[in-house]
């Protein structure tokens, strides 16, 4: 058996994963969990990753969580080109250091903009008060102001003059609250002229089929209630 | 100038660069940024790292953030022995795996048990709600549970048998709470060994000098808190309520 990769496109480190596989050539067996039909809650799936999360690779024996860990073995065993994690000892540090910062960060913000403004009123069938959400808003706001600021700057790409996986994990992260319908790059002209950049070096056709998923978001089915049930502790702390 | 670590041993991440670079003999400037004083909101820290926190990293013009970009940057610079990040493909995408994964399930929990037992009953004279207590220690417990079950296993260290970083940034954090007198090691046997095998590893001296600040954290006198900075830790308290 090959490389196999257990992904639901909803989830943005699943959409990181997909897309750099696919644009390096890398041969994998796609193994769709089905995030909103609870299918990463079955049994057959706790075998395979016991917290129950995607993206999950399985190597043979081996099996490997976490996105980022994931993007730095397919980078490593298939000797992908050097700008998607620089061999320079700073330009490296640069995407080590973005990679880090993310995961309480960008993650986050983009997570609970998704959750808030769309998938817990429409797919679990919770309202959400217009407070809760503007607050979420801001924070995320706050959050693409530091993209910006600190690690874009007035580079083409957030690591320096080429696409890397700092950029890969970050488009994916904004293109959850683009997903529920906010403007992330209205009125921010340098953020939208990188993400061109971005989607350019990834390729358009593969950037659109890895995000249609998410782009359809708003029109998810509601939940069946068995399904909400066993969804929504887990939602609620992942969000919290 | 020489490499500078800005540093404040109260945080966990700073206690695992501190180690490390000590450790590795890597010389470098302790640039202490005092968090107690409110030092990291200084015109000075913030033109190193407007993101205000800390730890940071100064080698020349090169600045950098992130425990985790600073760990990996001196382990590749100053070419440290290669059991801190070994080289081969599985056992190094373990040690990414526990790096990435440490973030949300170790080091924040860690770090609110500390706040919750300790810094906001001080601060803010009131007891955080004993039912958000309770739940933030049952995080804990699972997870540490789970760090047990599949990074540490049966093994003498998370790689096996030799040390790496994955085990000096996990016992730095789990270390944490400690200044809130709470022993995340305490009833669990497996754990305290390891706890023990890590210490041994780094040496014990350096170990225990790089947590004093963090052990004697209960005898600091918050009279002196800015009363802004008071105000925003009040504001902490209401989240919890």
């Amino acid at each position: 058996m090959g490389l196999e990769l257990y992904l639901d496109l909803l989830s943005q480190p699943c959409r990181a994963v997909y897309i750099f596989a696919k644009k390096n050539s890398i041969p994998f067996e796609l193994r769709t969990v089905d995030l909103r039909k609870g299918q990463h809650l079955s049994d057959a799936f706790a075998q395979i990753s016991p917290l129950q999360k995607v993206p999950v690779l399985k190597d043979g024996d081996f099996t490997l969580t976490e996105s980022v860990a994931i993007l730095l073995y397919l980078t490593r065993k298939y000797k992908v080109p050097d700008h998607w994690y620089p061999q320079d000892l700073q330009a490296r540090a640069r995407v080590d250091e973005y990679l880090a910062w993310q995961h309480t960060a960008l993650r986050r913000n983009c997570l609970r903009a998704l959750w808030h403004k769309v998938m817990l009123p429409v797919f679990l069938g919770e309202p959400v008060s217009p407070e809760m959400l503007a607050a979420t808003l801001a924070k995320l706001d706050v959050t693409l102001q530091v993209l910006e600021d600190k690690f874009l700057q007035d580079k083409a790409f957030l690591a320096g003059p080429h696409v890397s996986l700092a950029d890969l994990v970050a488009i994916t992260e904004l293109m959850h609250p683009v997903g529920a319908g906010c403007q992330v790059f209205k009125d921010r002209p340098k953020l939208a002229a990188w993400r061109q950049r971005v989607e350019a070096a990834v390729g358009e056709v593969l950037f659109q089929e890895a995000h249609e998923v998410i782009l359809k978001a708003k029109n998810s089915q509601p939940a069946d209630p068995i399904i909400k049930q066993k969804l929504m502790s887990r939602v609620l702390a992942m969000i919290q | 100038m020489g490499l500078e670590l800005y540093l404040d041993l109260l945080s966990a991440s700073c206690r695992a660069v501190y180690i490390f670079a000590k450790k590795n003999g890597i010389p470098f400037d302790f640039q202490f940024v005092d968090l107690l004083k409110g030092h990291h909101h200084s015109k000075e820290y913030i033109e190193i790292n407007p993101l205000r926190k800390l730890p940071s990293l100064k080698d020349g013009k090169f600045i950098l953030s992130e425990s985790v970009a600073i760990l990996f940057y001196l382990c590749r610079k100053y070419s440290t022995p290669s059991h801190w990040y070994p080289p081969d493909l599985h056992t190094r995408a373990r040690v990414d795996e526990f790096m990435a994964w440490q973030h949300t399930a170790i080091q924040l929990p860690m770090n609110k048990i500390l706040w919750i037992k300790l810094l906001i009953p001080m601060i803010t004279g009131e007891e955080v709600p004993a039912e958000k207590t309770e739940q933030m220690l049952a995080e804990v417990r699972n997870n540490l549970q789970f760090f047990e079950e599949k990074f540490l296993q049966d093994k003498m260290f998370i790689t096996g048998d030799c040390i790496s970083l994955a085990d000096l940034v996990a016992l730095v954090e789990m270390m944490q709470p400690m200044g809130g007198n709470h022993n995340v090691f305490l009833n669990n046997s497996k754990l305290a060994d390891w706890r023990m095998r890590v210490e041994l590893a780094l040496g014990s001296g350096l170990f225990w000098e790089a947590h004093q600040r963090l052990m004697t954290l209960a005898e600091w006198d918050c009279s002196t808190l800015d009363p802004w900075v008071k105000e925003r830790i009040c504001n902490l308290l209401q989240k919890f309520k």
